[in-house]
């Protein structure tokens, strides 16, 4: 299983730390070839502005829709939940998804890093409580007819499936939980 | 279950931190230079009265910047908004998160208001970041309370210098921690002067607890690749954008430059005619009194 992280800016690392953990084959990926190959791709937690600006500069985005439309499987974390929406809320004029999920995205929907919090989640096919880590987290408003929501937090959205396709606002890779990562490798990549 | 969020947290503090990783955080003085930041691909921008090149310029006690500046600033951009409070000054850094700043910057750039203590950053919702020269005073700030730190350098210089020699220092200190034998780890501690259990961790993991970015002289694309190479997480960029001739094409050269950090074609090609670069200043003209690294203990 060959998996990549996009690693422009962000929480690439612990993504990567985590899914070799897992045992799968790991890329960073700075470069839009590098796709090639890959079974899935992890868009990490980082600023969705810096992401979305390096991702233009360097030809990520018909790339990356290419290859998922070839079958490649994409996990976004935070910023990454953003950029793969078809719908950015109060997206920068500038800043344009890649419309992969059918979903509208608010970015910093909390409030500040002040807000920034920690709550236990319970996810659907994975045993609660599993530990929700959110900072300055985006919030999923609505999504589409084809989607699972897997799980809320308050009553709003922080985790949906729509076949190959993983949204989380909240960010994983920061506890050392690995099974959202595990649930990504075997139950995500693949679907359809 | 679920609906008792907790905020404030040391894993949502050095979280924010975390998700700054490869990238540039840009000093700017007003929201026009806040937005500049922002287009050019900044993960965040640093808000203060003046650069560092200004304050050294201009001399006398720098302070905080006015509340009105910072909260322009704020409304400007969608990125996380820094600003720095003196060392020690913890009514500064009081309003500085009252104003809703996502970091804040206890800083030698400006005049220290406490000679003896820094600001008990245990106390604070907001996260801190603050500046070191070595492993004991990263430690040490760490311990109380700082979720990020950034090597020094010496700030509104344009020279790389000292932002190398402490993050080589930095380097050559966690690794030989790391090579110690578990009982050498008091004696360490001492000589570090930094807490015992936070030594024993460094010994453990073999890096810093916290993210630790590289500050104080970067001005081109290809410094801000060396400190990357040498091993920070990402860089603070202050007077080298704002006081160079053309601060949009710098930024975002220094931008790419940061994530293609090992890839020299990518780095020569964003280098090219980037104009006059800030004017830099050798270490040694700078009185010993005025070199802020020197600040903070």
């Amino acid at each position: 299983m060959r998996v990549g992280v996009l690693a422009l800016q962000g929480a690439f690392r612990e993504h990567i730390l985590d899914l070799e953990a897992q045992g799968a084959s790991v890329v960073a990926v700075r470069l839009p070839g590098q796709l090639d190959g890959l079974n899935g791709l992890v868009i990490p937690g980082g600023e969705s502005t810096a992401i979305a600006k390096l991702m233009v500069s360097y030809g990520f985005y018909e790339a990356i829709r290419g290859r998922h439309a070839e079958g490649m499987a994409v996990w976004g974390t935070c910023a990454g939940a953003i950029l793969m929406a078809t719908d950015i809320a109060d997206a920068r004029p500038d800043q344009e998804p890649l419309g992969l999920m059918e979903a509208v995205v608010r970015r910093n929907a909390y409030g500040r890093q002040v807000d920034s919090f920690e709550a236990d989640l319970d996810i659907a096919h994975i045993d609660a409580p599993f530990p929700g880590v959110f900072i300055r987290a985006p919030l999923i408003e609505r999504v589409g007819e084809k989607a699972e929501i897997l799980a809320c937090h308050n009553g709003r959205i922080v985790a949906v499936r729509q076949g190959d396709l993983l949204a989380t606002t909240f960010h994983p890779e920061l506890t050392g939980d690995p099974r959202i990562h595990r649930y990504f490798l075997d139950h995500v990549i693949g679907a359809r | 279950m679920s609906d008792n969020p907790i905020t404030g947290t040391l894993r949502v503090k050095t979280g924010l931190a975390e998700m700054l990783k490869g990238g540039v955080i840009m000093d700017v003085v007003n929201a026009e230079q806040a937005k500049i930041a922002e287009d050019a691909g900044a993960v965040a921008v640093m808000s203060l009265e003046r650069v560092p090149a200004d304050i050294r310029a201009a001399g006398g006690v720098a302070r905080m910047a006015d509340p009105s500046r910072v909260e322009e600033i704020v409304k400007a951009v969608s990125v996380p908004v820094m600003a720095k409070c003196r060392i020690g000054h913890f009514v500064e850094a009081q309003i500085l998160q009252s104003l809703g700043v996502d970091y804040i910057d206890e800083s030698e750039v400006l005049t220290p208001a406490d000679e003896e203590y820094h600001v008990d950053k245990w106390g604070f919702t907001v996260p801190f970041v603050c500046g070191a020269r070595n492993l004991g005073e990263a430690l040490r700030r760490i311990g109380e309370g700082a979720a990020m730190i950034r090597t020094k350098g010496e700030p509104g210089t344009g020279n790389v210098v000292e932002a190398v020699r402490h993050m080589r220092t930095m380097l050559d200190e966690i690794g030989w921690v790391a090579g110690l034998r578990e009982e050498q780890l008091f004696g360490a501690a001492k000589d570090l002067q930094a807490p015992y259990e936070l030594v024993k961790w460094v010994h453990e993991n073999k890096t810093l607890p916290v993210v630790n970015f590289s500050a104080g002289g970067i001005a081109t694309p290809a410094d801000a690749a060396l400190m990357m190479q040498l091993g920070c997480d990402g860089v603070f960029v202050g007077s080298g954008i704002f006081k160079s001739g053309n601060p949009s094409t710098r930024a975002k050269a220094i931008v790419e430059a940061t994530t293609h950090f090992n890839d020299p074609d990518i780095i020569a090609r964003v280098s090219r005619d980037l104009g006059e670069a800030m004017v830099g200043i050798n270490i040694s003209d700078i009185p010993d009194a005025e070199r802020m690294q020197e600040r903070g203990w």
